[in-house]
């Protein structure tokens, strides 16, 4: 089962069309900063697609086109023929997840920005996800909720505020007059159609009935993990015992059980005794998709470390590190802070892993090591630049990375709202470039060099690229991600969500 | 059971407060839910108060867990147990919801309504719920449905008891780790009610399939399965399926759950299982060493060795060598020293004679001057004990030891107690002396031989018992023999 997903097969290049956007903004419209888009995650299915944005927000899109003719994609697309119709999504809801915060103790705030989301099992039609800030995660489900309209009451209108003690009397209902505790007598104070009830009798009390059954999508918070973490939460990854899962900062990793949000295990310890010697933070973390007792963490100085659980209760000892040894003489200044990892990927089979660090992608094989497998340059022509973006701090953008389901190929963002697709089966040279907007492949016609930088504008900050094309810094795709079966892939452009297929 | 003088106005007001906005007043309203079917009485409760429930499946937790509470011993409310069925469909539906304890609550309900309600009943409602719920298409539905075979299966016909294993073996091989998990935890309850001869292929198949499983928390659960299951079987397969199982989980190092299920074992009401973990402890040393065996196991060992069934005693008794051989002096000293020197009174035969031999094998493997300190000052003196039994035993103790202690000790100090006792009152005392006296022939020198043993045989030759002239001549000849060869 391991790695059967991840066989190399020599494929063609895929052909990239745009099929949806949402949020676009129109031309001139100010972006909101609370907008941004910051986390993009697909359920298992592929079914449901969740984006958190910088105000704390979750939003929830559901697939659409699931049938075709009466008869299921799937089926159309296991006989190999091509849908009439695209992948396309439509919005199902939003709920506000997080709030800032203030930290009184340490005079900080807590940003409600969402770093990070991820599904978790379905069960009985209901949704369930967990979504991260810096500093707490949250247990969500989202389910439809029937509401109810009552009729047909016992009383009129049924008290408000519940009577103190009640008076036993055996008389027979006939005789029944309203009592209280007070001794007051029947003045219906409220409402109370005495006359009903007790020349009626017993047989006229009844259970009220349901009228309407309207539906409406409902989020509720189930759980709250808080106060786990003294550094900013960067991950969140759950077990497939799908009872677990863990929380990453820049120093620990937590492990938690879903039903419990009372207490964490610490299985991680990166902090020095001495504040001083610290040279290394964790920088992401997930657990290995079928082993329940493995798990990688990557850090700021470019290594992976695959851990087991079952070794030891605190896991500071790797089981295995993975690392590339720079050649000699290529060291730069730079050398360090390019090589951070932004992110950590595993693939389907689990038997491969995806790292992004500032200018490459790097594919390495957990039975292999300790370098990489294969390594993609994702804008070369930015190397010579390092010094420039080190002075507006571009080098420290935190760009994620994505794997196809079927494993053979890669995606990752850039600038210009650009995002790169790579094959990486064996002997594939695919390397496409596409930038999220309504014409993605916009960018491959070659179109003459333009001025970048008007005479008082040296704010935009933009660079070159290849073609000599401008390049903007601030428009960073730092958040994609990939469909789990098909070849569809969806990204953010500030607060613009991109969907594109192949 | 109605009551007709109950209050009207109050029934009125819980009735309502059952849809009520706030949930303080609707969980007030589930609690007294006695009180509302006193009030409709028994038709009305069945006919519409249960169905109004079962409507309600997606209220809070709070009060679906109140709920499922008071619907289990609603029995009464609804006419008794003829009518017990009725309650089962908004069970049902609480054995469905996500959140853990409701789905506990409700299944704990169904259990206790199903362990009362009639066989027929049993078959009629109750069966297909279970496989309706193990048949579920969410995951929740099928994790509650492993906590209600046991109360299924034994009111089952033959054909649908092979359904209901069927169906639990596959939902031991679901998809889902939770599902699994369930039917590891139920596992120990459900194989209680099936009969020996499934026990032995259906349920140990599944047994062994939960110990091989990815997740470690389903393995984990299985292995606490062990102790229930070692119950409930034949010792021979006890050591046959359990055993190996064990010692694969603790090379799979989650030995700390072991050890609670080898002291539960070492206490089952069972002396057969008590039994077998004895005899297998040289194979459970090897697993799990001596340090953590002694710490952990000793205590119960202890106990053991008073255990009423004598056989176990004497399966203890036989692992006291290689148990010093391994913990070493000091250790023995403490603890098992004792033991050793009561087990030479004990009221069994079997026993005084396996510890006399026990003696035997600890002085070889302690040497004789250990032996000399720890056992033979003790043993000598329980020569005066006033039971005759229990001198033989004395006897036959000295006798093992002598060859082990050597020529000195024998001659200085254990033959003059074998001939003080040739004086004993009873004749089966003598005529052992006199065969005692007979072994000692290689061991004891020349002169001892004539100064003492000789002179003995001989008095004893002349004994008024029939048996020790027998004996004693018999030695006497044996001694000439010897002397003549020498």
């Amino acid at each position: 089962m391991d790695g059967d997903a991840d066989v190399a097969m020599t494929t063609e290049p895929l052909d990239w069309k745009f099929s949806q956007v949402f949020g676009e903004r129109a031309a001139g419209e100010d972006v909101q900063e609370v907008d941004i888009i910051s986390a993009i995650e697909f359920d298992k299915t592929g079914d449901h697609l969740a984006t958190g944005d910088r105000g704390g927000r979750v939003v929830l899109f559901e697939r659409t086109d699931g049938i075709d003719g009466g008869v299921h994609r799937r089926v159309l697309e296991a006989m190999d023929c091509s849908s009439s119709q695209h992948p396309e999504f439509h919005y199902k809801t939003e709920f506000q997840s997080h709030e800032p915060e203030f930290d009184y103790l340490k005079s900080l705030e807590i940003e409600e920005k969402i770093n990070k989301i991820r599904w978790c099992q379905t069960a009985n039609n209901a949704m369930f996800l967990l979504s991260t800030n810096d500093k707490t995660i949250k247990f969500w489900k989202v389910q439809e909720k029937k509401i109810k309209k009552m009729c047909n009451f016992n009383l009129d209108h049924p008290p408000k505020q519940t009577i103190n003690g009640f008076v036993s009397t055996s008389n027979v209902p006939t005789s029944y007059k309203t009592c209280f505790t007070n001794g007051g007598s029947n003045d219906n104070p409220l409402n109370f159609r005495s006359n009903h009830l007790s020349s009626r009798g017993i047989t006229y009390l009844h259970l009220p009935t349901v009228t309407s059954h309207e539906t409406s999508l409902l989020a509720r918070c189930r759980k709250t993990y808080a106060h786990a973490h003294d550094y900013h939460i960067n991950s969140i990854s759950n077990n497939s015992d799908c009872e677990t899962f863990i929380s990453a900062d820049d120093l620990r990793i937590n492990l938690w059980n879903l039903e419990i949000s009372s207490q964490s295990f610490n299985i991680v310890d990166k902090k020095p005794a001495n504040m001083e010697d610290l040279t290394e933070v964790i920088t992401s973390a997930e657990f290995h998709p079928s082993h329940c007792n493995m798990l990688a963490y990557s850090s700021s100085k470019g290594s992976i470390r695959l851990i087991d659980l079952r070794q030891s209760a605190l896991c500071d000892t790797h089981s295995k590190l993975f690392e590339e040894h720079e050649a000699p003489g290529s060291r730069s200044f730079f050398s360090d802070i390019i090589s951070s990892i932004s992110d950590i990927k595993f693939s389907k089979g689990g038997r491969y892993m995806l790292s992004r660090d500032y200018m490459t992608l790097k594919m390495w094989d957990i039975n292999m090591g300790p370098g990489p497998v294969a390594t993609f340059q994702v804008h070369e022509h930015l190397r010579p630049k390092l010094c420039d973006l080190y002075e507006n701090d571009a080098i420290f953008d935190k760009f994620e990375c994505c794997l196809s389901g079927d494993g053979q190929r890669v995606a990752t963002g850039s600038y210009s709202n650009i995002f790169r697709v790579f094959g990486c089966s064996e002997g594939s040279t695919e390397a496409t470039t596409l930038e999220a907007t309504k014409n993605p492949t916009r960018r491959q016609i070659q179109t003459p060099p333009r001025f970048l930088r008007s005479p008082g504008n040296n704010s935009h900050g933009g660079s070159d690229d290849i073609n000599g094309n401008s390049f903007d810094l601030t428009t960073k795709l730092l958040h994609l991600a990939w469909h789990p079966s098909e070849n569809s892939i969806a990204c953010a452009a500030s607060n613009s969500l991109y969907m594109y297929y192949a | 059971m109605s009551m007709v003088d109950e209050p009207l106005y109050p029934i009125a007001v819980l009735i309502d407060e059952l849809k009520n906005d706030d949930i303080q007043l609707r969980l007030n309203s589930i609690r007294k839910l006695s009180t509302i079917a006193r009030a409709l009485g028994e038709e009305r409760t069945r006919k519409e108060l249960i169905p109004f429930l079962s409507e309600n499946n997606d209220d809070d937790d709070e009060v679906l867990l109140a709920m499922a509470e008071e619907l289990g011993v609603f029995i009464p409310y609804v006419g008794g147990l003829e009518y017990a069925h009725v309650l089962l469909p908004p069970l049902e539906t609480l054995c469905t919801v996500e959140e853990t304890c409701v789905r506990d609550k409700a299944v704990e309900s169904l259990c206790r309504i199903g362990s009362q309600m009639r066989e027929n009943d049993l078959v009629d409602w109750f069966i297909p719920l279970v496989k309706r719920l193990a048949a579920g298409e969410w995951f929740t539905a099928r994790v509650s449905a492993c906590g209600l075979f046991h109360i299924a299966y034994p009111s089952a016909s033959e054909l649908l008891k092979a359904e209901l294993r069927t169906i639990y073996s596959q939902l031991c091989q679901d998809d889902m780790p939770m599902v699994r998990r369930s039917a590891s935890t139920n596992l120990g309850k459900f194989a209680a009610t099936v009969e020996p001869a499934y026990l032995k292929t259906d349920v140990m198949q599944i047994f062994e399939d939960l110990t091989q499983d990815d997740q470690d928390s389903v393995r984990l659960l299985a292995v606490e399965g062990c102790a229930a299951l070692g119950k409930l079987l034949e010792p021979q397969d006890c050591i046959a399926h359990i055993l190996p199982v064990i010692v694969i989980f603790s090379q799979d190092s989650t030995i700390d759950q072991l050890l609670p299920i080898f002291l539960s074992l070492l206490k089952d009401e069972f002396p057969d299982v008590r039994l077998n973990i004895i005899s297998k402890l040289d194979q459970v040393n090897q697993v799990i060493g001596i340090d953590l065996l002694s710490q952990s196991l000793l205590p119960a060992i202890v106990e053991l060795a008073e255990d009423r069934h004598w056989r176990v005693r004497l399966a203890i008794i036989e692992y006291i060598p290689l148990l010093a051989s391994q913990l070493g002096v000091g250790f023995f000293d403490d603890k098992l020293g004792a033991l050793c020197m009561q087990w030479l009174q004990d009221k069994v035969y079997s026993i005084r004679e396996a510890a006399a031999n026990n003696l035997k094998r600890l002085a070889e493997e302690f040497g004789p001057d250990w032996a000399m300190q720890h056992i033979v000052p003790q043993v000598l003196e329980m020569v005066n004990n006033p039971h005759y039994l229990y001198r033989m035993t004395i006897l036959s103790a000295i006798s093992l030891l002598a060859p082990v202690m050597g020529s000195e000790i024998t001659c200085s100090k254990l033959l003059p107690v074998v001939v003080t006792l040739a004086k004993d009152r009873v004749a089966n005392i003598r005529f052992n002396v006199a065969k005692v006296l007979q072994s000692f022939i290689p061991i004891v020198d020349q002169s001892m031989m004539e100064k003492t043993v000789r002179p003995c045989l001989v008095e004893l030759a002349e004994d008024p018992d029939v048996d020790v002239r027998y004996f004693s001549k018999q030695a006497l000849e044996a001694i000439d023999q010897v002397m003549m060869t020498a």
